[in-house]
């Protein structure tokens, strides 16, 4: 009975500080749920990040020019960069980047929809820069503010260096709505193919979100999947007319009494098909994490064995 | 000495460059660990700066209008002048890992003496080089006795790999008539200057790894007149790909 009065003394309090704003930190009390929530979400993104270094991977041999080989080299390395600062944030929930790579490859743990879609030109990798970059910023920088300390620094780290891949991804977009019709219609079609996709990163609708209610009130996430989904909506359509290309959904058009974009209705079929794993490219996906893994193994060993032998030497 | 030797002189190097940042560009994702993927992408992008600075610098001396990309993607293979060893595909681990060190090693210490170079263009290059090659040399080096000096299995894959690569090695330090004219004016290197300083510091690494030194076997080097291994075909039809199938757009 006391320790339940306890329990419940810890979870006001708790719930008090998350309410005045004050960032959870790694030894500070927290529900088992929160830490739970957190471990998923986090590892989810981290998992993420690593998984989205395939499809845009895919392309770095075949990229167009130096320049944007360079470029895109540097943003892969960058996504491996944020896995690895999501990987050390979610450690501090107490739990090891192994397990949680081992839930990944277990199928226990998820990764984001969007890159179980195939890259099959090289607008795909200005149209992933572009829209999967700038959904991905959206969430994350209504995330800077989310209430767990490290997690919320994670992403304001992180977001700096995404805005400047978004950039470059519109980038790729322009010159190609800018160049030939053969560009142009190559620009066209990975906008076709990426933006429904895109708009399901933000994940299904508010009223079958189960864990959305519970994880606003702890401030985890701080706005819901319909407002970011819409936000992104309203953000990148003025993009897509600068680039002069055709709107990728009929039902799209403002509305003036909302203030808003209206949009045509999501193939949810489709994104649960994809998040159960039956997406174009998720066992692609899948397999060549582990076949990478599972290919290092004997490095690792010798990595191990080379460090106990130094140490030993250093012993003796 | 005319300009046309520099510019050949600055295409092989971007060559070099360029080749081997496409290899290494191939582990991405394929890393035996998340630290091993940004490092093996960081080297691979100092690499393709690298050939990007040489062949622009290649293309503005020669004059007719070609850029860094005319050179990287509408060249074929009997125009690519790239030593033989950078072009080898990226095998195991342990092959890229003995590959980088040999050509590390090597670079650091030709750039340190390209640094000298009486043509301030190349000169300046080789200076962010020697910095870049610094840096990879450690990290090739340090991987070298971890493999060589680790398990059964990684000592047995670098020796091979040591093994199958030594006779390429060769290539690294011939000096043609190209290079020795260049070479009397101050603006190239000493390759078998290099080798005096390659030489010691690679055999002593191998045997601190406790890898054997190979018998010593020297393979043909064609790379400098285009005479490649049957590799670069493959590899530039994948890098040239989107620029031979949409020619003379920009990107």
């Amino acid at each position: 009975m006391a320790q339940r009065q306890t329990e419940q003394d810890l979870e006001r309090r708790f719930q008090a500080r998350v309410d005045a704003e004050e960032k959870i930190e790694p030894k500070d009390w927290m529900p088992a749920a929160y830490r739970k929530t957190l471990i998923r979400q986090i590892s989810q993104h981290a998992h993420s990040e690593v998984v989205g270094m395939q499809p845009e991977g895919n392309w770095i041999t075949r990229a167009p020019s130096l320049r944007r080989k360079a470029v895109l080299l540097a943003k892969v390395q960058d996504e491996a960069g944020h896995g690895l600062y999501l990987y050390s944030a979610a450690e501090t929930l107490g739990t090891t980047r192994e397990e949680l790579v081992e839930a990944l490859h277990r199928g226990k743990a998820k990764y984001s929809s969007i890159f179980n879609y195939p890259t099959l030109t090289w607008a795909d990798i200005g149209a992933v820069g572009w829209l999967v970059d700038g959904a991905a910023i959206i969430n994350q920088v209504a995330l800077q503010r989310t209430s767990y300390g490290p997690y919320a620094r994670a992403m304001i780290r992180i977001c700096k260096e995404e805005s400047f891949h978004q950039r470059q991804g519109y980038e790729i977009m322009l010159a190609l709505a800018k160049g030939s019709a053969q560009q142009k219609a190559m620009a066209q079609d990975a906008l076709n193919r990426f933006w429904w996709p895109s708009l399901m990163m933000f994940g299904p609708n508010d009223d079958e979100s189960p864990n959305s209610a519970q994880s606003m009130k702890w401030k985890i996430k701080r706005k819901s999947n319909d407002q970011l989904r819409q936000e992104f909506v309203d953000q990148t359509v003025p993009q897509i007319e600068v680039l002069g290309l055709e709107l990728p959904d009929p039902k799209l058009r403002w509305n003036e009494a909302r203030g808003h974009y209206d949009f045509g209705a999501i193939d949810w079929e489709e994104f649960y098909r994809v998040i159960k794993g039956n997406g174009p490219c998720n066992r692609q996906r899948l397999q060549h994490h582990i076949k990478a893994e599972r290919d290092g193994d004997w490095v690792r060993e010798a990595m191990r064995a080379y460090e106990d032998k130094r140490r030993g030497r250093e012993a003796a | 000495m005319s300009k046309q030797t520099i510019v050949e002189y600055a295409t092989r190097l971007g060559d070099d460059a360029l080749i081997l940042g496409h290899r290494l560009s191939e582990w991405c994702s394929n890393g035996p660990f998340l630290e091993e993927d940004i490092a093996t992408i960081n080297t691979s992008l100092d690499y393709i700066g690298r050939a990007r600075m040489f062949l622009s610098y290649a293309a503005e001396l020669e004059g007719a209008g070609r850029t860094e990309d005319d050179l990287a993607y509408t060249r074929d293979c009997r125009d690519f002048k790239n030593l033989l060893i950078n072009e080898l595909p990226r095998g195991d681990f342990a092959f890229t890992t003995v590959r980088q060190f040999l050509v590390d090693a090597f670079n650091l210490f030709f750039f340190e003496a390209l640094v000298g170079s009486t043509d301030t263009q190349l000169a300046a290059i080789a200076a962010k080089s020697v910095k870049e090659s610094r840096y990879h040399l450690r990290r090739s080096r340090d991987w070298m006795l971890r493999l060589g000096d680790g398990t059964e299995e990684s000592h047995r894959r670098t020796q091979t790999a040591l093994d199958d690569l030594w006779g390429y090695t060769d290539e690294l330090f011939h000096m043609d008539p190209l290079e020795s004219e260049l070479l009397d004016t101050g603006v190239a290197v000493d390759r078998a200057a290099v080798r005096l300083r390659w030489e010691p510091l690679v055999t002593e690494l191998i045997d601190a790894a406790t890898l054997q030194l190979p018998q010593p076997y020297t393979l043909p080097g064609g790379g400098r007149q285009g005479v490649h291994t049957e590799h670069l075909g493959h590899l530039l039809a994948e890098l040239q790909f989107v620029q031979r199938a949409y020619p003379g757009l920009q990107w």
